[in-house]
């Protein structure tokens, strides 16, 4: 039976300057498995390109994900542009290798959720399920 | 399977039997090391002539900082430098660019001009010391400006020694720092050997990685075949612009990653030699000896290490080294327990370097060559590697060579593909991860991380900024321009951007002007 | 079943309560120029949501109508980036461009990765480009219902050219020529026997032919081919150039466009562009139609158990079917 198709488009985007892909692409994948339709932007992207993605593709979640430690400058800028073009509804949640002190610093600035190496994929699934339940369309 | 449910495979997927005895082996001949093929290693004395050399990559902050580092290594007796780049450097960009925001210092030294690279070896004899640069797509502007700093220190070109990374292909299949699209990329990677051959012939011209693919999530035969592939892709382009392979051959060395599971890694090294030097005397009819004798740096891998319980990272990373000592390694980086999370510590550093003076002198492993040879395990392992290797060497010839599989996405895919399954196995637990999906603990108390001065950013864009201001404009316009022109020619591009490097050009002004010409590259999306 | 668009709810399409997407400002948003409204428009039409049909009632009156190209091509033909080219040359010319990238591939029900967006993402920053990826799923009559809604919502948003991409796989290609004024097939010289990629049928849709990385051994042999091939089969009037482009480096997009504006033009002038016009209007009458009646159909089966249950004891679809239609429009 094919697993149901859940209404929320979810933009997916590395954001910084390394290309370290394979958690992204593995998130995408496991995204994808569990019925979301993902709009993967490929590498390097600024946050000023992130959100015009988001706001065209009409995506309700941004993922990001970022192993270069340039975080604490660029997961805040996304949240920012998004205030900037008035679509803070939009969710933004980060992955990589991210330090504790950072996650809490990250989570005040804005960013709802933060998934270090070793989550589980179902986590992220889990998460996205609890914010986004079946059957109802985000909050606007 | 076993019985409690865990994969009895190797972490990459091969099946493995219980036992395995003298019938996998049949009709062997005995092999021995420093001997055609070199499955025993390359040197008929193993690690009783030479141990292997223990070279920590390091570098991050500014040339200052990291000058400071490297004083203190060479006068505890390190006699080669690694140099890690930041990723603004790595991607050919200065440290004032827009999109180097929030990432200048992080994961290495900042070097925008021959200024800073000034500042990097101030005081260091570069005639004395052999250094490695771990750059891709801008390497020949970083090798050009180690040129000038030894110019500058009255040390002539060809007497210096080191390594660059300088291997493009593997940008393209996993790591993905490239910039230039693939067919000009590797005219400057050729360029480079091409020079350094006449030039600067101490000089190891390319590191061919496999390192980068694998922690990209590849097997470990993916990993061994595709570097491999990459590295007879490199003889190629060489012997197509003319030269000649034992004139090359010798001067490209290979960089393995060292994963967790033991014997497969062994069985990697190992095949990887006899592969290398099958295809060299046999494909390439090089003559030399020395050009068939596939030489490698290891690291352990980064993608074993974990966040959960990180000093375990030392238990993971000291049996990682073991395996790349026993498949032969002449040199070694071992990871410190904290590289998951951020620069190493000054502590976890040392204890990384200690964990490989522990292997080297107490554990008595590097007395016997190749200890493992002959083991019905190991040998059937090894020819399993070997096997899977030419099947992916068979299908890449059928795309039509190595650029057309990274077009089409090929090597992408079937990364992602082994990435994702291994990613399934942990999810069902098919496969544990000590401290992550098994044994995990619930209150981690907090480790101490090394962090970088968000001021550094904007003191080294100020650098930056005067070193454009001071410099001769008419000398660095007129070098730029030679470059741009040389580019949409044929002629070998290393004495323009070497004489753009000595007017103070930036690096992203010298990446830029290449650009101009040769465009940039997006990679075919593949998920 | 557990598909969503089975489950218990009126509409067939709301399996999500579509009252949440549609927005009561959408309209006031979308004619005041924020991208945001537009997208979210298409996302009601991507899903087939009712309320889109005021939607566009309203903004019927202020339709543009843009230029519509399809470029269609098999994986690695080096598509996206031509289109990326093409993209930049129209915004030298200062027009405007919206692309709908919409990947077959993705399977039909469950989720999907659309990656069309890497390549055009220098564009990103350029308010005068819209794009948009669309994956194959929630559309029951295939792309071409939706694409032609979401064309509409473009044009009335104000963008000159739409430039619809996909990959030519399955029907996807059949699927871009009915919506596309002019359908462009794009061939390359290096995925192997080019012959064998000219599958049959594409002669048939083909206005423009591109033989793009013309830069690679062996593109003069597919142009002769491909020629060779044209030659056989002239068709009403127009007959389909061939141009070589090195997609990367902008080369022959130029006359690529030459190419698309001239059989743009031969559309007006031979009256086949209006002819074109009435004709999509009739077959999305009837596939409008067709998913109306199927939403009926749906909904009596789910209302009325008894009328299921007799379906069940009978097997009877047609009688059935036609008891439903008779039904509603008695209604």
């Amino acid at each position: 039976m094919p697993t149901a198709v859940r209404p929320v488009r979810i933009v997916v985007a590395k954001v910084g300057l390394d290309g370290h892909d394979r958690g992204v692409k593995v998130v995408a994948r496991a995204l994808r498995d569990a019925g979301y339709e993902v709009i993967y932007t490929g590498l390097r992207q600024t946050p000023e390109m992130v959100v015009d993605a988001a706001l065209q593709e009409d995506a309700q979640v941004v993922g990001l994900s970022i192993h270069s430690g340039a975080h604490m400058t660029l997961f805040p800028a996304v949240v920012d542009e998004l205030k900037r073009r008035k679509a803070t509804d939009i969710v933004v949640f980060g992955g990589g290798i991210i330090p504790d002190d950072d996650i809490a610093a990250l989570k005040k600035r804005g960013v709802a959720e933060i998934f270090t190496p070793g989550t589980p994929l179902q986590e992220i699934v889990d998460w996205l399920r609890k914010r986004f339940p079946d059957e109802k369309t985000p909050q606007r | 399977m076993r019985e409690d449910g865990i994969e009895t495979s190797t972490i990459s997927g091969i099946p493995l039997r219980p036992l395995y005895t003298s019938e996998d082996l049949p009709g062997r001949a005995e092999e021995y090391p420093g001997q055609f093929p070199y499955t025993r290693g390359i040197h008929p004395s193993g690690y009783r002539g030479r141990l292997w050399t223990m070279r920590q990559f390091s570098g991050f902050a500014t040339a200052e900082e990291t000058n400071r580092r490297y004083k203190y290594l060479l006068a505890n007796g390190q006699t080669g430098l690694s140099v890690a780049f930041d990723m603004p450097t790595l991607m050919g960009q200065d440290s004032d660019a827009p999109t180097s925001r929030g990432e200048v210092g992080h994961c290495g030294v900042a070097i925008d001009s021959l200024a800073d690279m000034e500042t990097l070896f101030d005081g260091i004899p570069l005639g004395e010391i052999t250094t490695s640069m771990t750059i891709n797509s801008p390497a020949a502007i970083l090798l050009c400006m180690y040129i000038a700093v030894a110019e500058k220190q009255g040390v002539p070109a060809s007497s210096l020694g080191g390594t660059l990374q300088n291997d493009i292909l593997k940008e393209f299949i996993a790591q993905k720092e490239f910039i230039f699209p693939p067919a000009p990329s590797m005219r400057l990677v050729v360029d480079s050997i091409e020079y350094c051959a006449a030039e600067v012939p101490k000089w190891n011209t390319i590191s061919i990685s496999g390192y980068h693919i694998r922690e990209a999530g590849s097997t470990a035969a993916q990993e061994l075949a595709f570097t491999l592939a990459d590295g007879m892709a490199y003889v190629d382009a060489c012997l197509e612009r003319g030269m000649h392979i034992d004139d090359f051959a010798s001067r490209l060395s290979f960089f393995f990653d060292a994963h967790i599971d033991f014997f497969e890694e062994i069985a990697k090294f190992r095949a990887a030699r006899r592969i290398w030097a099958r295809w060299m005397r046999e494909r390439y009819g090089a003559q030399q000896e020395r050009s068939w004798k596939l030489r490698f740096h290891t690291q352990t891998a980064g993608v074993s290490l974990t966040a959960q319980q990180p000093e375990l990272n030392i238990a993971r990373t000291a049996i990682e080294a073991l395996a790349a000592v026993l498949g032969g390694t002449q040199s070694l980086h071992t990871n410190a327990m904290d590289e998951v999370l951020a620069l190493p510590t000054d502590k976890a550093a040392r204890l990384a370097l200690r964990t490989q003076q522990l292997l080297a002198y107490e554990t008595g492993v590097a007395n016997t060559i190749d200890p493992l040879g002959g083991s019905y395990f190991i040998e059937a392992l090894t020819d399993e590697m070997e096997r899977q290797a030419e099947a992916y060497f068979k299908r890449i010839d059928e795309i039509g060579g190595v650029i057309p599989a990274i077009e089409v996405g090929f090597f992408q895919r079937e990364i992602a593909d082994a990435a994702f399954r291994y990613q399934q196995e942990l999810e069902q637990k098919r496969r544990l991860v000590v401290g992550v999906n098994e044994f995990t603990v619930d209150d981690e108390p907090p480790i101490d991380i090394l962090r970088i001065d968000p001021r550094l950013e904007s003191e080294q864009s100020e650098r930056v900024r005067q070193v454009r201001r001071k410099r001769d404009q008419a000398k660095c316009a007129g070098a730029l321009n030679g470059l741009r022109k040389a580019a949409a020619g044929t002629d070998n591009l290393m004495p323009h951007i070497l004489d753009a490097v000595r007017a103070y050009a930036t690096e992203g002004e010298i990446m830029h002007a290449m650009i101009e010409v040769f465009g940039t590259y997006t990679e075919t999306a593949v998920v | 079943m557990g598909w969503w668009w089975f489950s218990d709810t009126t509409s067939p399409y709301a399996g999500w309560a579509s009252n949440d997407l549609s927005d009561p400002g959408l309209l006031k948003k979308f004619r005041s120029g924020d991208v945001r409204a537009l997208a979210r428009a298409i996302t009601l039409v991507e899903r087939r949501d009712p309320s889109v049909r005021d939607l566009e009632a309203a903004l019927r009156t202020q339709a543009g109508a843009p230029g519509v190209a399809g470029f269609t091509g098999a994986p690695g033909t080096g598509k996206s980036t031509l289109v990326d080219a093409v993209v930049a040359l129209l915004r030298q010319k200062q027009r405007s461009v919206a692309v709908l990238a919409t990947d077959p591939n993705s399977p039909f029900t469950g989720g999907a990765i659309l990656g069309d967006r890497i390549r055009m993402q220098r564009h990103a920053l350029d308010t005068k480009v819209f794009i948009r990826s669309m994956g194959a799923r929630g559309h029951l009559g295939g792309l071409s219902l939706a694409t032609r809604e979401a064309i509409r919502l473009l044009g009335a948003f104000g963008f000159d050219e739409v430039i619809l991409e996909t990959v030519g796989v399955g029907q996807s290609e059949l699927e871009v020529a009915a919506v596309a004024d002019t359908t462009v097939v794009v061939l390359t010289p290096n995925l192997g026997d080019s012959v064998q990629m000219i599958k049959a049928g594409i002669l048939e849709i083909a206005d423009v032919f591109v033989v793009n990385k013309a830069d690679i051994d062996g593109h003069l042999r597919v142009i002769a081919e491909l020629r060779a091939m044209l030659n056989l089969s002239p068709r009403r009037g127009w007959k389909a150039p061939i141009i070589a482009t090195v997609a990367t480096r902008q080369d022959g997009v130029e006359q690529l466009w030459e190419a698309v504006l001239a059989h743009r033009r031969h559309l007006e002038t031979t009256g086949r562009a209006k002819e074109l016009a009435e004709k999509r209007l009739r077959d999305e009458t009837a596939e409008v139609a067709a998913e109306l009646a199927r939403q009926r159909a749906r909904q009596a089966l789910e209302e009325d158990p008894r009328l299921a249950e007799r379906l069940l004891e009978d097997g009877t679809p047609y009688r059935t079917a036609e008891e439903i239609l008779n039904r509603s429009a008695n209604r």
